[in-house]
């Protein structure tokens, strides 16, 4: 499994959607679900499945789908299309 | 040796500044109930023997962990590498701090600044931390060491003081923030304890403020140990939020 296929499943399973439905549109301000509790799951989550430890500011900045993959690529996390 | 059995048996324990006094009080108790306690100091190598000398005589087991609590990445990599090594963390003691004794016109602005990088700015991000690691298992307990002066006042400890009614205003809020995630956060206040910080209190102060203890001594470091023990344990799985005095009834 790729690290991209990686954190879209991770995004699909803590927000309960198609994995289809992460692109640059999957924004926290535009998606009512991702209140801050949610939005620390997805955190550790992700600190989980790819043995990081994300920084305050990354957290408080990661804002979109989009974005966490760069925030992800400054931990050594590459993501192919990122 | 804790006096109540194996309460801690193979919960994962990170102790900050354990190298001394009652970080090290608490680091053998949670050692000797079961617990793998991760010590933490700043200072590279300096634990190691005395965590080698405690392997096979406790029944939990000693880690040294170094890393400056006030340096963020260093903490971050420290707890990082608890989760890889144990894959999670059950229990956070933020003890590691500086004392600080001074009259109110006597307190530069950057020695308060310090201070409060140490007391507290380090306590919320490593808190910070290790919600994060427990919120996973919905389950977790943190102890913010933290002193009746922050409750109650004293002169000559103001800035002490501010610092540790900060780190009592943190574990109150996060204690109401963190309980639906199931973790827990209280905090210890011990009293006057002998520890070397006494070596900063002037004598004939410290007489003073031991006349003040109506149980008219000071506390041992395995005192205040054994209160954070037991917020530690599954006994205390329904406290969060509340202060513990551990100070044998001073009056401030």
């Amino acid at each position: 499994m790729t690290n991209l296929q990686r954190y879209t499943k991770v995004f699909s399973e803590i927000f309960n959607l198609p994995e289809a439905s992460f692109d640059e549109s999957f924004t926290f301000a535009t998606t009512e679900e991702w209140d801050s509790i949610v939005h620390m799951s997805l955190v550790t989550a992700l600190e989980e499945e790819f043995d990081i430890m994300l920084d305050t500011e990354d957290i408080l900045n990661y804002g979109s789908f989009e974005n966490g993959k760069r925030i992800l690529a400054k931990h050594g996390v590459a993501m192919e299309d990122a | 040796m804790a006096e109540g059995g194996q309460d801690l048996k193979g919960k994962v324990c990170l102790v900050t500044g354990a190298n001394r006094g009652i970080g090290r009080a608490i680091a053998e108790t949670f050692a000797g109930a079961g617990a793998i306690v991760y010590a933490n100091a700043r200072r590279e190598g300096c634990m190691d023997e005395w965590c080698a000398g405690h392997s096979g005589r406790l029944t939990g087991e000693m880690v040294p962990c170094y890393f400056d609590v006030t340096d963020a990445g260093a903490a971050s990599e420290g707890l990082g590498r608890i989760r890889k090594e144990r894959g999670g963390l059950d229990v956070l003691v933020n003890n590691a701090a500086v004392p600080a004794n001074d009259r109110l016109g006597m307190i530069p602005l950057e020695k308060a600044r310090a201070v409060f990088e140490v007391n507290v700015f380090a306590v919320l991000h490593l808190l910070q931390l290790a919600g994060r690691l427990m919120m996973r298992k919905k389950a977790g307990s943190i102890i913010n060491i933290s002193s009746g002066v922050g409750l109650e006042g004293n002169p000559g400890q103001a800035l002490y003081a501010a610092s540790k009614g900060a780190v009592i205003a943190l574990t109150k809020s996060a204690a109401k923030e963190w309980a639906p995630h199931g973790i827990r956060v209280n905090s210890v206040a011990p009293g006057l304890t002998r520890t070397e910080m006494i070596d900063e209190v002037k004598p004939e102060h410290l007489q003073e403020r031991i006349s003040r203890i109506r149980m008219g001594r000071l506390a041992e470091p395995s005192e205040i140990a054994e209160a954070c023990r037991f917020l530690a344990s599954d006994g205390a799985r329904y406290i969060t939020g509340q202060i513990l005095c551990v100070d044998g009834s001073a009056v401030l």
